[in-house]
Order: C-alpha cells, then structure tokens, then sequence
C-alpha cells in the first residue's frame, strides 16, 4: 500500500516511462476505494472530463466578459464611472437602439414559434415526401445570413422580382419598399430563424405520446380540443424554450440589419451601436456599456418567459423525449 | 343514459390492408350488448388493427362495422361514444386524476355537479378515492391502470375497448387486475372488447374468444370451445397444447387415427380430414399425457428418456425426449430424475389429430363457429 502511494511523487521527476507505469498500475484498491467513497457522495471522477472545456468557456468567455464589464465602467474620459452608461440613456439615438431591436426581434421570435406550431403539427405523422419538406424547411439555416439577404434584395427590391410581378400585373403604380427597411431585416430574421424553431418544435412535438391524442379522441374530443387540452399544454415549455432561443439570435441581429436594412435609421439596432462605438468612435468603454446593455435587457425578456415557464406542467410527455 | 344501449354489434368482413400487406381479413363477428370479447392471438396476428378499426383510430379497407342499424366505422372516433384503454395507458400526464376521469364529461358538455358526483363514483369504483388530486405521474403502474379503466367507464360508453392493458403490469398484480376488469364488467354490464396475447387471461375473463392469426379468424367460440375443441393445431396451440409432433398417419378407422414414427405410435382422434399416409399434427396437453402404469401393452405406450423436472407446486412439470430426439411435456406427480427410462401413455380421445397445413383450414376452422 504504501508503495503505490508514494508512487506519484516520483512522477515530477520527469519521464513518460515513469508516469505510464504509475497510470498501469494504479488501478489497485486505493483508487477504487476512492472511486467508491467518491460516489457515495454523489461525485462522478469521469466528470474531471469536463475540466478542459471549462478552462476553454473561462478563457473565452467569463474573463473576457469580466473584463467587458470592468471597461464599461472605465469610460474614455478617465477615471471610473458610470458616464458611459449615462452616454448611451441621455442620447435617444443611442437608447432608441433598444426599441428599434425590441420592435424586429419579439416579431420575428413570435412569428417564427407560432408559425412553426401548425407545420410541425401536421409533418408529425409518417406520409411521402416527409424528409424532403422537412430539408427544404430547413435548408436556410445552412445558406446563412449574407445569401438569405443576397436572395431577398434580387426578390424583393425595387427591381426585384417581386415588384416587377405586382407591376405587371397591376396591383402597383410604383415599386413598395420591402427592403432596406425595417421589413427587409424582420423578413431576413424569420428565413433564418423559422429553421431553428420549426426544428426544435418538432423534436417538442415527437416526445409527446401520440396515443394521448387517440385517448382524447375516444374520450370525445374534436381536433380542436385534442390540440388545445392536450398538446398545446404539453408543448407549452418547449415553446417557451423555442421562443427565448429564436429570441436570442434575433436581438443579435447585425449583418442582415446592415445589409437589408436601413442602418442609419429604422433598423440602426443596438448590436450596430455597439459597433459603432467600437470601430468608429473608438470608444471601447461605450461599446463594452452598450454589450452590456443589451445582455440585460436580453435577460429580463428571458426572465419574464422563464417565470411563465415555471407555471406550466414540465414533467414526462409520454412520448420517446 | 344506459350503458350499452344497443342490442347488437356487427363486424361485416372488415379488413384492413397496410401498404400492399393484408393486416386483417374478413373478420365477421356479431357482438351481443354486454358480451366480453377477448381478441387473441401472437404479437402480428391483428388483433391490435382489429381493436384500432372499432375505435376508429384505422380506416376500415374492406367491411363495415354497425351497431344495430347504424354504420359507426364512417364516424370519426370522437363521435362513436367507445371508451379505450391503452396499453401505455395514455393518461393525460398534465392533468390530475380527476381531470383525467373528467375529460371525458368534459368534452360531452356535463353539467359541472353531475360532472363531479360521476368522476367521484368511477374513482370509487376503481378505489383510488383518495388519489383524485394526484398528477398519473404520482402513481405506480396498477393504480394508472385503475385510472385508464375509471376514464375508459366513467362516460357509460357503448362499448369499451382495451388493447393488452395488463401487460406493463408484474405477475401478482395482473391477476388482481384480472379480477377486478371482469367484476366492472359484470357490474355495470358493459360491451367490451379485449385485446390480448395472453391466453389465461383470455379464458379466465371472456364471454367468448376470438383466435386470429396473420390477419385471418382461425376460431370464435366460448373459452371451454376453444379449449376443449381447438379448430386446428394453432389454436391448439395457443390453447396449452404443450405437445405438437408431426406424424404420418397410418391408419384411420372413422375419426380413430392411428399415427406412428419418431420412436412412438399414437392413438388420437381425428378433429379434421386426415388421410393414411399423410403427416398430420398431433396436440396433446401435457395433463393428458401420462405415465404408464406398470405392466401396460408395450405397443401403446411410448418411451423417453427425462430431460428436465419442474416443480410446479403439486406436481412436476417434466421434459422428455424419445429414441428420436422429439421433446414431449407432461405432468407427474412425483419428481423424476434426468436420464431416467419412463413410458407415456395418453388417452386417445385427448389426442387430437389436425392437418399439417393452415390456409386451407383457415375458412373452415372460422366457420365453423
């Protein structure tokens, strides 16, 4: 016994022969003994699996943020202060950032959740043709945010298809304005982020057990009540998951806000502003402020969703998930 | 409203037909209001489409389905006024007990008292009184089934349905179920269909039995019928014919068969067309199969040699091979060592004798009925 624990203390002397032979030959009672009292506390050694990811999100992700939020206390002008926070609530241009992305991202996660409910519903059951719809539904996902604005500037600019057809035929005098808009970027969020939604939804739907739905048809119920009792109750949380997900990627909004949009006003969202303040004023503790901002108001959205979350049943579905 | 207030139900040739591949064939069958009707047969015989096709959960291929002159299988499932239980149970898993047993007044528009007073009575009969608050996933796996049955009764339907609800359920608390689906059903006298593979449970609870294989009606009749007359060697089968040996006939004297080869010569009873010659099915339970008492004609007995001894309580359930390999089951009443010498006998009134082939006893054996 004690040979094999004083073991390691020969291992920082050095050589790979040496701790191979420790690693071999450790698998004697000490180590098992430790797994076992380990477990009896309800520790997991595989877990030490996970450590090399977790120095990865803390060098990536929580020092940068930290560092982030330091800065936007530290505003240009010296000193330590809360005058870039000040900068961003005086200047509507720059507060107005939060409504203008509000007004395109709450839209566009709303539409793409209820939109996705009725499609995912009715390609649920087995039928022909099932895996190319769903392919094809999903495909923009794969195209990403720059050809999804490349296609909607060829189809629905003034010289776009679009404009053209409903001139021909007459139902315009002069071309409409569908995009560098505000409606050119809600329509480039709903492409990109219906995938997500209609994905996720699908994976919701299919854990819940179709005999439910029989049971309650028996039970006398239309498909009317059948959706309404039953399986809008029990995918009520994975909308919501849904929902604060599409919601996320649709606050970030920032190339299809740029490229077909109207950057300057009507879609001149905070992710811009940011930016603007990073690579055009130069002022990192704004732009840090401004990203921090736009953290919390993404959180108390969150927030409320999570809190109705919380009211809803969340147990088992019956089904396979 | 009283329950099963019908005289009659009718299954007209219905068939149903999945992607090219026949599941169900012609099953005609009438109903009489509160009769019990156990579905049997092994997993794919179409049982299960044939339950499915009465809820309306399947679109008939063929046949109709009628209760006394009304045609219900053009009805969507909501209208038929059927009760089911399932086999997972499918109780709503976000609603309580009691929302669950409700659901179904719910949706018939019952005044909310009467409501009320029917949920307490059905959860009184199922005796979970004291659970109606409970969420399904509160509760273990017999009292979710209690919970299935109290919701499948609770509308007085005109027919109950239930697709193999014992099977999730362990030994003990099966038989208990057991007992307790056919009191209900002998109390409220409810019409009811029962799916299921396992043939005890089909005996001990039908009023009549209804053996399919691959889609076709092999038998209909009461469970002493059925076991005591099995129409052909699978319904034998399923009836406890433990034993089911392949002889060639050698002689046939009216319904006498005389069958000889793999070590044995047998004496059985013809229960379809067999002709000398030919190889014909041999069913003998194991009960029927006998040691033979000491100094009996060696020709009519056979020999084999003990394989196995079970204790099974009051006797022995014993495995037994002949000088050809051929396994036979049979019961003794004392325990017998493996590798001993034993001589079998059996009367030949419980030896049935059936044709090897199936399809062409498919029509017969379910006409017959």
């Amino acid at each position: 016994m004690p040979d094999t624990l004083e073991r390691p203390s020969t291992v920082p002397g050095g050589q790979g022969a040496a701790s191979a032979e420790f690693l071999t030959s450790a698998p004697a009672a000490p180590r098992s003994s430790l797994r076992h009292r380990l477990a009896d506390r309800g520790v997991e050694p595989s877990l030490l699996l996970v450590a090399p990811a977790l120095v990865f999100v803390l060098v990536l992700f929580i020092y940068p943020f930290l560092y982030g939020v330091g800065l936007s206390f530290q505003p240009a002008s010296g000193g330590i202060g809360l005058e870039s926070y000040r900068d961003f609530f005086t200047d509507p241009y720059e507060f107005g950032t939060i409504w203008k992305t509000m007004r395109l991202a709450l839209p566009a996660a709303l539409f793409n959740v209820i939109a996705s409910i009725p499609i995912a519903y009715k390609l649920r059951g087995r039928f022909k043709g099932k895996r190319l719809l769903a392919t094809m539904l999903v495909v923009p996902i794969s195209l990403g945010t720059v050809l999804v604005a490349e296609g909607l500037l060829n189809f629905a600019g003034r010289a776009g298809w679009i404009n053209r057809f409903l001139l021909a035929i007459g139902v315009i005098d002069t071309p409409i304005a569908l995009v560098n808009n505000y409606w050119g970027v809600l329509f480039s969020l709903i492409i990109t982020g219906f995938p997500f939604a209609f994905l996720l939804i699908s994976s919701y739907l299919s854990g819940i057990d179709p005999s439910l739905e029989r049971a309650a048809a028996l039970m006398g119920a239309g498909w009317g009540k059948r959706f309404t009792k039953i399986i809008l109750p029990l995918l009520a949380p994975g909308l919501a998951t849904t929902f604060m997900l599409t919601f996320v990627l649709a606050f970030s909004v920032f190339p299809s806000a740029t490229l077909v949009g109207d950057p300057a006003g009507a879609t001149r969202v905070i992710s811009l502003a940011a930016y603007q303040a990073y690579a055009e004023q130069f002022n990192y503790s704004k732009a840090s402020a401004i990203a921090i901002v736009m953290g919390v108001v993404e959180l108390a959205v969150l927030a409320v969703v999570m809190l109705w979350r919380s009211t809803l049943y969340r147990g088992s579905t019956g089904g396979k998930g | 409203m009283p329950p099963s207030a019908f005289t009659s139900l009718r299954l007209n040739h219905v068939g149903r037909v999945f992607a090219g591949q026949a599941a169900l064939v012609d099953l005609t069958l009438e109903i009489a209001a509160g009769e019990f009707i156990a579905l049997l047969g092994p997993s794919g015989c179409g049982k299960s489409t044939a339950l499915n096709c009465v809820a309306g959960l399947l679109p008939l291929s063929t046949g109709s389905i009628t209760i006394d002159d009304e045609r219900v299988d053009t009805l969507p499932p909501e209208k038929r006024d059927f009760g089911m239980v399932f086999q997972n149970y499918a109780l709503f898993p976000h609603m309580s007990v009691a929302k669950n047993v409700g659901f179904g007044l719910q949706m018939h528009k019952t005044p909310k008292d009467e409501l009320r007073r029917r949920v307490a009575e059905a959860l009184s009969i199922v005796k979970l009184e004291e659970y109606a608050a409970r969420l399904p996933g509160q509760l273990s796996g017999g009292q979710q089934q209690r919970v299935a049955i109290a919701r499948a009764i609770v509308t007085e339907p005109r027919l109950v349905l239930m697709d193999e609800p014992l099977s999730n359920l362990d030994a003990k608390l099966r038989l208990d179920m057991r007992g307790e689906i056919r009191r209900l059903h002998q109390s409220l006298g409810l019409t009811t269909i029962y799916v299921t593979h396992d043939q005890e449970e089909a005996l001990s609870m039908a009023d009549r039995l209804v053996v399919l294989r691959l889609g076709h009606v092999q038998q209909i009749g009461t469970p002493r019928e059925l076991h005591d007359h099995p129409a052909n060697w699978h319904v034998a089968d399923f009836m406890g014919y433990r034993n089911l040996v392949d002889l060639p006939v050698t002689r046939r004297d009216g319904d006498a068969v005389t069958l000889e080869g793999a070590g044995m010569t047998l004496h059985g009873t013809a229960r379809q067309d067999v002709t000398v010659g030919e190889t014909a099915a041999v069913a003998i339970r194991p009960e029927d199969l006998r040691l033979a008492r000491e100094g009996s004609a060696a020709a009519d007995t056979i020999e084999a040699t003990v394989e196995v001894s079970e204790y099974h309580g009051h006797d022995f359930a014993v495995d037994a091979t002949t000088s050809t390999g051929q396994i036979l089951h049979f019961i003794a009443p004392d325990g017998l060592e493996r590798g001993e010498q034993v001589r079998l006998t059996a009367d030949p009134a419980r030896v049935l004798v059936y044709a090897r082939s199936l399809d062409a006893q498919t029509e017969a054996g379910g006409a017959d009925a």
